[in-house]
């Protein structure tokens, strides 16, 4: 007797040997050593993720109550495979072309990359899907029941079992199911560990149907005999049902999440659907072929009120046969576990990639383009997704309680994805097909299905009463969840699929043809309807109608003449073709199309080439990745170009600065040899004079006198020069403090008049004043200097033969002017501004013993003061202006 | 003797002293006070050598003497320079153009009377 305790370790051997495989094959494909693994055949044995624990237990229940009507799940198939590959291909191309990673993600692609659409197709394949993953637990869970008949395992221990098997299923799919997040999807250990499954599958029922018929039967003809003389020989066809479930077996393997997954996203090579159109239908056949045998005398041998779904089990057991009996529980294992696999990484793909990362891509202001934070978030999501959809699957199970019959929940889910069909097919094939459209098909054909046949079937008691079922709701007739629009006598499963295909379509067509499709919509739906004229065949550069001058010339202008020269020879070279330009052999424009990715990104190269190699065109995304690449490369750029501003900036500000330094030194050169030589002047004269003195015994007296007058009158003129460059000095630094005081205007003008008195004789000067009695707040001292400055300057300069001086004092607004006007003959323009400088004096006044800093002095004084002396053009003779802001003004309280 | 000395400055103080220190020494010495014309009135003087000052009002010494030399006539007349700006560089702009005594001020009064006797001598 096979104990619960030695299935369950037979059961974790043959995990333990699934991830083996996986893991040596995920490893193998790491190193890039896919080889074998990428064969036809594992392509078709993958495809058998179809056969699911429905098909291999249920299909002898299903043929136990309708005979040979179990067919249809495996000729809608065939069909499909035989008649409508160029469906396949036209899909697998597309696939491929456009990177599609689920049915959920084609659709909303070819939709306009519409979120809605893509939200809706996830939707809904999860809802179609959890009921089929919960019919798995439920079927490995019965067949572990089985096993037990006689020594039975309590209620708890089987709801634990179908709980560890959703657990460690969620792992496994975990692990080899979001291992990487290749673009193309591809998970080279899952499909390798489903290809060994379903060899495991087909010979676990061969190997019963051979021993029930040779073994139990007594051979094939003895076995006929008894199918003749069976009732189901009896059972007559229903043809409206037979069209109805093969369309819908059909319908739903193009549909099925999984079946896209390993059919089209898992595709290694468009030319393996070639082989798989053969090989595929035989292997549905070879599952079939026993099934009736096994039906009939299964009926025939065992108990009556035993489960016939189970007879694929029970009849080897039943005849002692445990070897066989554990082979066949490990057929139903592997396509139970297979299926379920395969479906919750598609649906996980589905949901992260179209409900959770636009949530969470919309959730990120900015950060989202940082690839690695995606990348990382992806992940996380698939994996959660791939938990939550296992563990969706086993509270269904918990819930429905595993009472209807597989076939049942299997044709309700076939069904459902079924739903996708216009919408897939019409966005494949029709290019006026709209978003609108398939969003109005897909909603109302999964309400119809989901109305008249998900709720009836989860209990005609416990959703719809039964007067709904039998009299519609609130009466409507024409409303009955089984026989819309009065329509009866269909049977159920077709009435609701021939109802929810045909609204479905009819709104589909009617939605697309009332709308506008959007420029991204009309653009993916000319990739998509005309692929094959947009793409590549499987062998990447396959064919090449390629000049290699053409290449070289665009090579050229990428890497750069040298470079470009060097690939060439290397090529040619190894071609054999020594100066010659190479062949452009697929492999050398693989080659190129590296190298020139490397300078220009991968999009970009893909692109270029495209456009010489020629039958390729770009699609949507590579455009998009070229505007992408071009974008980063603008972005580099233009943070470059604002770099060498700035660097231009820096220098010119260094320029300027350096320009400054080299004037201030030749200003500071200028200005010592100035100094150098106002000094070095008046000392010339002392020192000659003082050693004529000293030498001359012999010289008369009004010599000596006026000798030592000049050396006395030059040291005077040596000390006020140091006396006003020491001024000057301190003006200049700011480090004078002013002594301010009150006083009149009129008392600063007699003081500085008082002090030139003695310099300006033969100068007459008028006053032409009013209101110098108000009482003003400044420094006296310095505006003093100033005026005497002013006053000697037109004593010394005025040239005039009757030399006048006049000076005016009037207020304009804010600001008092003192004048001083002379009848001298002017400054001309071009000195104007150069004779308040340091050092300036005019070439004709040269010999006037002035160092030339008075007038800079007074500037210096004055801007202190917080007001400015300039010269005043304008007069008949030589003019300057002082002014002064009244604000210095104090009369009012002074009066006081 | 009476040798002419054309003395081309315009302090009047050191135009006094230079005088004073030449006449004393029996040489005849005549002033010119201005860059202006300075050229023109050597070529017509002829004097026997020229103390010329740099810094003179309308035209640089440096000019006058580089004049001087382009002309003939004048290229090989002994010129004595004197300078209120003491740096090297002057020095050596003024032995570029073909001084033949360059003197900073103030001056020795024995100097300036041993270089006239020098260059006169020898010219």
């Amino acid at each position: 007797m096979v104990t619960f305790n030695l299935l369950i370790l037979v059961s974790l051997a043959y995990v333990i040997f699934l991830f083996a495989v996986a893991f040596f094959a995920e490893r193998r494909a790491q190193q890039g050593r896919t080889g074998w693994m990428r064969a036809p055949l594992i392509y078709t044995l993958s495809l058998s993720v179809y056969c699911t624990a429905w098909t291999f237990y249920g299909a002898v229940g299903y043929a136990t109550r309708s005979g040979l009507e179990f067919v249809t799940i495996y000729l809608g198939p065939t069909l499909v495979m035989i008649g409508w590959w160029w469906i396949l291909r036209k899909l697998v191309r597309i696939g491929r072309t456009h990177r599609i990673t689920s049915i959920a993600d084609l659709i909303s692609s070819r939709f306009g990359k519409s979120t809605a659409l893509g939200v809706c197709v996830t939707a809904f394949a999860v809802i179609g899907t959890t009921p089929y993953i919960a019919l798995q637990l439920q079927s490995v869970t019965l067949s572990f029941d089985a096993f037990n008949g006689t020594a039975r395992a309590d209620e708890q221990a089987l709801q634990s079992t179908a709980f560890w098997i959703a657990a460690g299923l969620a792992i496994f799919t975990v692990i080899f199911g979001t291992r990487n997040l290749d673009a193309n999807e591809r998970h080279h250990g899952v499909v390798m560990a489903i290809a060994v499954e379903a060899v495991v599958k087909l010979a676990a029922l061969v190997a019963v149907g051979v021993f029930v018929v040779w073994g139990l039967g007594g051979g094939p003809l003895a076995t006929m005999a008894t199918i003749d003389a069976s009732p189901m020989a009896d059972l007559e066809l229903q043809t409206s049902r037979w069209i109805g479930i093969t369309f819908t077996a059909a319908a739903a393997f193009l549909c099925l999440p999984r079946m896209f997954q390993v059919m089209v996203v898992e595709n290694a090579d468009e030319r393996h659907l070639g082989t798989a159109s053969w090989a595929f239908p035989l292997y549905m056949m070879l599952m079939s072929l026993f099934v009736i045998p096994i039906a009939v005398i299964g009926l025939d041998l065992m108990p009556a009120g035993s489960n016939p779904d189970l007879f694929v089990l029970t009849l080897p057991l039943s005849q002692g046969r445990e070897d066989l009996a554990m082979l066949a529980f490990l057929g139903g294992f592997s396509a139970a576990t297979s299926m379920v696999i395969v479906a919750a990484i598609a649906l996980s793909t589905m949901v992260s990639n179209h409900i959770v990362m636009p949530i969470w891509l919309s959730t990120q202001k900015d950060g989202a383009t940082v690839s690695g934070d995606v990348r990382h978030v992806l992940l996380r999501s698939r994996r959660l997704s791939i938990i939550a959809i296992l563990f969706l699957g086993y509270v269904y199970y918990r819930l429905s309680g595993g009472g209807t019959a597989l076939a049942a929940i299997g044709l309700i889910s076939f069904a459902g994805v079924a739903q996708f069909l216009p919408s897939m097919l019409g966005g494949i094939f029709w290019r006026g097909a709209t978003r609108v459209g398939a969003l109005a098909g897909l909603s109302t054909g999964f309400v119809i299905w989901m109305y008249t046949m998900m709720l009836p079937s989860i209990g005609v008691a416990g959703v719809f009463p039964d007067a709904w079922m039998q009299g519609g709701p609130a009466d409507l007739h024409w409303l009955r969840p089984q026989a819309l629009f009065g329509i009866e006598g269909l049977d159920p499963v077709v009435h609701a699929v021939f109802w929810s295909l045909t609204l479905n379509t009819a709104a589909f067509i009617i939605g697309s043809m009332l709308s506008f499709p959007s420029p991204l919509e009309r653009l993916q739906g000319a990739q998509f309807v005309n692929v094959f004229d947009h793409s590549t065949g499987p062998r990447g550069w396959s064919h090449t109608g390629a000049a290699a001058e053409d290449l070289m010339m665009m090579a050229q202008r990428i890497l750069g003449p040298s470079e470009a020269q060097q690939l060439f020879q290397a090529e040619a070279k190894r071609q054999g073709k020594g100066d010659d330009l190479p062949d452009p052999s697929p492999e050398f424009i693989d080659r190129l199309e590296r190298e020139l990715a490397g300078s220009v990104g991968g999009a970009t190269a893909h692109a270029m080439i495209s456009q010489i190699v020629g039958g390729a065109t770009v699609s949507v995304q590579d455009l998009m990745a070229v505007a992408d690449e071009a974008a980063q490369i603008m972005e580099y750029s233009n943070q470059l170009e604002a770099k060498s501003v700035e660097l231009e900036n820096t220098a010119g500000k260094l320029r300027d600065a350096n320009e400054m330094l080299t004037a201030l030194s030749v200003q500071k050169d200028a200005f010592l040899s100035q100094i150098s030589h106002e000094l070095r002047t008046p000392m010339t004269s002392i020192r000659s004079f003082s050693e004529i003195l000293r030498d001359g015994d012999d010289l008369t007296r009004p010599e000596r006198s006026k000798y030592s007058d000049i050396i006395h009158a030059e040291a005077i003129r040596l000390t006020r020069l140091l006396d006003n460059l020491l001024d000057l000095s301190v003006l200049e630094n700011g480090q004078i403090d002013l002594e301010l005081q009150r006083g009149t205007l009129r008392q600063v003008l007699d003081r500085a008049l008082a002090s030139s008195e003695a310099a300006t004789e033969g100068l007459k000067i008028t006053l032409d004043v009013t209101g110098t009695d108000d009482v003003i707040e400044t420094d006296l001292d310095r505006l003093t200097q100033v005026f005497i400055n002013l006053i000697t300057n037109a004593a010394k300069y005025c040239t005039a033969e009757d030399p006048h001086l006049r000076i005016r004092i009037h207020e304009d607004g804010q600001i008092r002017h003192i004048d001083f006007i002379d009848n001298g003959m002017g400054i001309p323009q071009a000195s104007q501004s150069l004779i308040f400088e340091k050092f300036s004096r005019l070439s004709d006044q040269a010999a006037a013993g002035s160092a030339g800093l008075g007038l800079a002095i007074c500037r210096e004084i004055m801007s202190k003061l917080g007001g400015e002396v300039r010269y005043l053009d304008g007069t008949n003779g030589t003019a300057f202006r002082v002014s002064l802001p009244t604000g210095v003004n104090v009369a009012a309280a002074a009066a006081e | 003797m009476g040798k002419h000395v054309l003395l081309i400055e315009d302090e009047p103080n050191i135009i006094e002293a230079i005088r004073f220190i030449l006449s004393r020494d029996g040489w005849s010495v005549d002033t010119h006070s201005d860059g202006a014309n300075a050229v023109e009135r050597v070529q017509s003087m002829r004097p026997d050598l020229i103390i010329l000052d740099v810094m003179l009002p309308n035209k640089s010494g440096y000019d006058i003497l580089r004049d001087l030399r382009d002309d003939p006539m004048t290229a090989k007349l002994p010129v004595l320079m004197l300078t209120a700006r003491g740096q090297t560089k002057d020095r050596e702009l003024a032995e570029r153009l073909g001084v033949n005594e360059f003197i900073t001020k103030p001056f020795s009064n024995s100097d300036i009377l041993a270089s006239v006797r020098a260059l006169a001598g020898a010219g």
